[in-house]
Parts: structure tokens; sequence; C-alpha cells
């Protein structure tokens, strides 16, 4: 690649794992249940040991997604979130964090093709964003993304899949930036009992075809599973477990002690993976 | 029809962009035709996407799988359907009092005599050999009208294949009929309550099935739609349809038609019969889309008139969205034609001027829908409606550009016994409360 960005994902990864871990990667949708309370969600998960905030788009048609981040997208939509509120959660990441914790945006394509791919990367880029997730993008067909991203510096996570050969294993490793993301199992999002065998695996291959960091999703929920993923990944991504617990019909200040206390038991998972303690 | 602007007599292709692509129209290859098409899929899909690509080329070059289809298409499906002019149809292009000779001829290509009542079984067969050939023993499917549905859940009783079809269940009531007919045939049908409850939900559904199941199962998609290889090996199983009709065509009026008219849900029928005159400069190719209540209505599925290219389900084509890039939902009294994008192809037929495509409201499409039961004894599919309306659009105008001697080629897409509460409902033959028992 021609252009050499320093990813400030990358760096965070790095840090963490000098520090004798792997980070915790939590997504929440914007504006579920609408714009402000979803601000509040995410600095309450950054406060109780995220490391990297990944902010979800809500979509009408989201094809990787499982019942219950759809439902909550559909909620997100039905009260009216837009696509340019991810910069105001942004924004509010950075000024919470001091600049410590790198949010990329998940987005599936047409949102952000129809605001403009080069005006949303400018856009995302100056609100502090560090880069999107993009789950119906392949390196292939993203050369307008590849172009606004270089262009502003932003990381380019592409997913890898256990059906991925080794070729494409290899194209999809040359062509992201921050992570690679390896979805654990053949499916959705959503929670499962375990995550899948072929997750350890996938990591192996992915990082032998040239991926410096790459991080797990798909199924992750418990202090346990973030444990065993934590032990050979760079990363544990946890979606539905976080979205899970914000859509209830409790008060919202129960709400948020509830993504408070799943996301620290995904932390301490992460934490102690790579302990005498994790492995046991 | 206030929504339907007066449009000029369109002469057969002049100096377009057509002209300036060098291959064959008829034999464009994907991933792209033009900026559209692509594959806008998760990872975990494109494995499937390259192992069926493979399997749809071999069989290209394979006579045996040409044998085999070709068997099927005789034995099976009934082919060649047969070509019916229609002149007591025909004539109401002068008016509905008009007696006399009918200014034009048209000609419907009867695909509503095919085994199962509608195109889709010619798409369905080729890709259910493909199936056999990959060795996976499980299919899933979208459907809106349910034809698509009852397809596969035939050609998977055929050749013993597990079958699931997911079905908006907005559409489970609109044609409650091929529900039972799918179950009846041994399939399994999952109505879909989440988003707009129509064929676009469907075919989320079905995505999330295969990419957890991918490993055994394949995706029957049912149109032109979605990621490459589908727009292009739709079109070559549906091709057929343009083939026979031409020779038809030809045999019956000893030329080329004129006009060649089909309409347009996801835009398998109308590519198998335009593919064959794409590149005969003299025919007009038109297009028809639901256009609903009307375009100013909202409520519609026009993609053309109402949409702008985007990325749905797949691929860039044209789609109804709002200004955030969420998908606008498409309405239409036709399931098979409610769906917000398009196949790749028609947008590129479309940018490049080669096809026409205008919109034909639920009100004109029933009109014409009566009038094809009535005249000629042929009950269409609602979907089919849309092209017999915009036919009889197009006669008009050339009637009134004083063209004489137009031959018109219809696709009569699908028969309409599926549709026959619907239609009851419209025209008010049933009782309230036998309509709704019907629903
Ligand atoms: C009879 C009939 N015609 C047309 C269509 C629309 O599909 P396409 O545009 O792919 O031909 C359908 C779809 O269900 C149908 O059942």
């Amino acid at each position: 690649m021609s252009i050499v960005t320093t990813s400030r994902t990358a760096t965070r990864l790095d840090e963490l794992a000098d520090a004798g871990r792997g980070a915790l990667v939590g997504y929440l949708p914007v504006g579920f249940p609408d714009v402000a309370r979803s601000v509040e969600a995410v600095t309450t998960m950054v406060d109780a040991g995220v490391d990297v905030v990944e902010i979800g788009v809500p979509y009408t048609d989201p094809v990787m997604d499982g019942p219950v981040i759809q439902r909550a997208a559909e909620a997100a939509l039905a009260g009216g979130a837009r696509l340019r509120d991810v910069l105001t959660v942004v924004e509010a990441v950075a000024e919470h964090s001091g600049g410590s914790v790198p949010t990329l945006v998940m987005s599936y394509y047409n949102p952000v093709l129809r605001y403009g791919v080069e005006a949303f990367a400018r856009d995302l880029a100056a609100a502090g964003g560090a880069g999107m997730i993009t789950p119906d993008l392949i390196p292939d067909e993203a050369a307008e993304w590849v172009e606004a991203a270089d262009a502003h510096e932003l990381d380019k996570v592409y997913l890898v899949a256990p059906s991925s050969t080794p070729e494409r294993l290899r194209l999809t490793a040359g062509a992201s930036r921050g992570f690679v993301y390896a979805a654990s199992t053949m499916g959705v999002t959503g929670t499962r009992e375990s995550v899948g065998q072929r997750a350890e695996e996938l990591v192996a291959a992915t990082r032998a075809a040239g991926a410096r960091h790459v991080c797990v999703g798909l199924g992750v929920s418990t202090g346990d599973q973030s444990a065993e993923v934590g032990r050979y990944a760079d990363g544990v991504i946890v979606g539905s477990a976080l979205v899970r617990t914000l859509l209830t019909d409790e008060p919202w200040a129960d709400r948020l002690d509830a993504l408070g206390k799943v996301t620290g038991e995904l932390a301490a998972g992460v934490a102690r993976a790579r302990t005498t303690e994790g492995a046991s | 029809m206030p929504e339907q602007p007066e449009q000029p007599v369109r002469d057969a292709l002049t100096e377009t962009l057509a002209h300036q692509v060098t291959e064959k129209l008829a034999d464009v290859q994907g991933p792209y035709f033009g900026q559209f098409g692509g594959r806008y899929v998760p990872e975990a899909l494109i494995a499937a996407l390259d192992e069926l690509e493979t399997e749809f080329r071999k069989a290209q070059g394979d006579p045996g799988f040409a044998a085999e289809l070709s068997q099927l298409h005789r034995d099976y499906t009934g082919r060649p359907s047969p070509l019916t002019e229609v002149p007591r149809f025909a004539a109401h292009v002068a008016g509905p009092d008009a007696d006399g000779e009918a200014p034009v001829r048209v000609f419907l290509k009867r695909e509503d005599l095919n085994h199962t009542g509608s195109h889709k079984i010619n798409n369905v067969l080729g890709q259910a050999l493909l199936v056999k050939r990959m060795g996976k023993s499980r299919v899933i499917a979208e459907t809106g009208a349910g034809q698509h549905g009852v397809a596969t859940a035939t050609a998977a009783a055929l050749l013993g294949l597990e079958c699931v079809v997911y079905m908006g269940e907005e559409d489970t009531r609109r044609q409650a009929l091929n529900v039972a007919r799918m179950e009846l045939l041994g399939a399994t049908v999952v109505p879909v309550t989440i988003g707009t409850r129509t064929l676009k939900d469907a075919i989320n559904e079905a995505l999330r099935d295969w990419v957890t199941n991918v490993d055994h199962t394949h995706y029957l998609l049912g149109t032109v739609t979605g990621p490459h290889p589908f727009p292009e090996m739709v079109r070559e199983f549906h091709r057929i349809i343009g083939e026979e009709a031409r020779e038809q065509v030809l045999e019956r009026v000893g030329r080329l038609p004129d006009v060649v008219a089909a309409c347009v849900g996801g835009g398998s029928n109308a590519l198998g019969l335009f593919n064959a005159f794409l590149d005969d400069d003299g025919v007009a190719l038109y297009g028809f889309e639901a256009g609903g209540e009307g375009i100013e209505s909202g409520r519609h599925a026009a993609r053309f008139s109402g949409g702008a290219p985007g990325v749905l389900h797949g691929a860039r084509s044209y789609l109804l969205q709002d200004d955030d890039g969420q998908t606008r939902p498409s309405h239409s009294i036709s399931a098979g034609l409610d769906y917000p994008s398009v196949g790749p192809a028609h947008s590129w037929l479309h940018d490049i001027g080669r096809a026409t495509y205008e919109p034909v409201t639920d009100a004109e499409a029933m009109e014409a829908f009566q009038l094809l039961c009535r005249t000629e004894g042929i009950i269409p599919a609602i979907e089919s409606a849309h092209a017999l309306a915009g036919a009889l659009r197009v006669g008009r105008r050339l009637a009134e550009a004083g063209r004489s001697d137009q031959v018109l080629l219809v696709n009569l897409s699908g028969r309409g016994d599926k549709d026959v509460a619907t239609a009851a409902r419209w025209f008010g033959l049933l009782e309230d409360d036998a309509a709704e028992g019907d629903q």
C-alpha cells in the first residue's frame, strides 16, 4: 500500500497488548432509544471498561444482524435516527474519553453512499472518528471508500469469515487498516451458547495471511467467552449482549446499570484472558 | 393519469448510448452492467457466490446440462410456451367503444401456461440442477406473489431437496392460496414479521439464513437482482422466453415486433424477453413498473420514476430510498412488483437509453386485467396486467402518431389464479366478509 497511515485503533491495540491484554470492543446503535440517550449509553459503556467503541448506524435492511440488533435499529429509525447522528456520538466519546478511546462507525454501505462517501469520511474524521467497519462492503467493491479513508486517515475494517479462502484472507488483510474483523461463526449477530471453535483457527489463518491485528465478533456475550476469545484475539467485539440490556421496559437508569454491569463482566473477562487465572 | 406526463412516441433505437457498447448487449456478463451490479454482500457469502459462478460457467459449457434442462422445459414445464394473438383486446387501443380493425396487433407470450403458472419455473429449474451439481441438499427462496416460492417448492419436490420459503407476512395474507400450494408441495413457509413485511424483508431473512447455512444450502434467488452471479445467471435461465418469442413472431408475422413489453418487478421476465431483442435496433423495449397509487402519492414501486442509484441486497441499482439512504417502502396491488429495487441490468438499459421504463398504476393494471378476462378469456396475473396496461398505452400513442401495422409483443408472465381474491375485492364481487374470509 502506497499510503502509510498510522491507525489510532491499531495503536491502541498495541498499547493494550503491551499491557498483556486484548481489547474489549463494544457496539451500540446510535439513536436507540434516542440520540441523547444513546450518547449516555455509549459513555456508560466506556466508563465500564470498553477500550474501543463501535457505533452502529441503524439501517432498514441489516442482513448481517440478528433479532436483537434488528429490533434496536427498527426502533431507532422509528425515532428518526439519522446517519449524521453518529457524528454526535463520535464527538461525545472523544470528549468524554479525552481522545483515548477510538471510535469506529459500523454502517451498511447505502447510507454512506447516499451521504457521499468522501463527505462522510471528511465529517467522520473531523468529528474525531477512527474509521469505519463495513459489513456489506468487501475490498473488491470499495474503491471509493478506500480513496476517502486514505485521504482522511481513517481505519478500514473489513470482515473475514470461516468460509473465507486463503486468497480472500490475503486480499482482505492487505486492504484492512486498524484490524480485521473475524466473524466467529457463519451467521448473523446475536448471542450464542459458545463461540465457535473455528474462530481461533480463523484468527490464526488471518494473521498468517498478513493481518497485524484481528478482533473476533459474533456471539460473545459472557465474561467467560470474552476470556476465551481474549486469549488469542487482539480484541473481543460484543454487540447483541450489550444492546439486549437496553431493550427492556425497565426505567432508563436501571438499563444503564445493567449495561454497565455486563460491560464490566466482559471487560474483566478480557483482562484475565492472558493471565493464569483466565487460562484455567 | 395525472402522474403520466405525455410521452412522445419513442422511435426504435436511434442515437443512444447503447451504440457505444461494443459487445452484444445480450451477452454482457456480470458482475457489472455499466455502473450497476457488483457484490455488496458480507464476506461470508463470497465463497458461495464464487462456487456458484464456477458451477454456472461449467454448466454453460456442458452440453449435458443444456440437454437435461431442455428436456425438463419440454416434458415438465410444457415449453415452448405458445404465442397468442389477442385481437379483441388489441381493439381497445382505439378506445373502449371502438369497433372494426384494431390499429395494432398484440401478441402474448404465454408464460402463464407453464407448469406452476408463471415464467419463474425457467430460472428455478436451471438453478435447481446447479444445486444438484454442487451437492447441496437444501434450498431457500424469497417470494412476493408466491409464484417463485411455488416454483421453488415444485423443483425441490421434483429433485428431492429440502425447501424453505421466506415470505413477508403481508404477502402471506395477500397470496394465501400460494402459501397453501407451497405447503402442499412439502415446503416450509416462514412468514417474515420484521420491517415492511413484504418481499424485501423476505430477502433479508433469506440472506441471513444463507449466511448461516451456506455450506449445505443454496439461495435460489428468484429474479435478476442480488449479487453477481445472480443477475446474469437468472437472465441466462430466462433468455429462452425471448428466444422462443422472437422465432414465433418471425414465423407468424414475418418480421420482428415493433414493441416488446413486460412488467418489471425484479425484472426477470422482462429481461428474459428483452434479451433476444436487445441488439435489434428496430425493436423498442418497454418495462412497466408498479405505479401503485400514483407517483405523487409516494405509494408505488417505480424505481426509475421515484428512485435513485443505491445499493440494496448485494447490487448497485435504482432504488427507492430516502435522503439518508434508508430503503423506502414500496407499494403495489401486485405482490410480485412490490420491491424497492430492480435488477442492475435494467438500470443499465435505462441509463444507456436502450429500454424505456414507465409506471402503471394499480387502477390501470386492474382495468387491463379485466379487459383481458372479458375480451380473450385469459385471467392474467396482476403483475402481467401491468404489462398489458402499458402495451395499451404505447399502442394508443402509436395509433395517435398515425403509425399503422404496428406489432406489439407482450409477456404474459403469469396467470391470475392466485389473484382471484384480490381482483374480486377490487371489483366488489365479494361480500366484505367473504372477501375477508378469503384473506
Ligand atoms: C407472474 C409474475 N410476473 C412478474 C413477476 C415479477 O418478477 P420479475 O420482474 O422478476 O419478472 C412476478 C413475481 O413474483 C410474477 O409472479
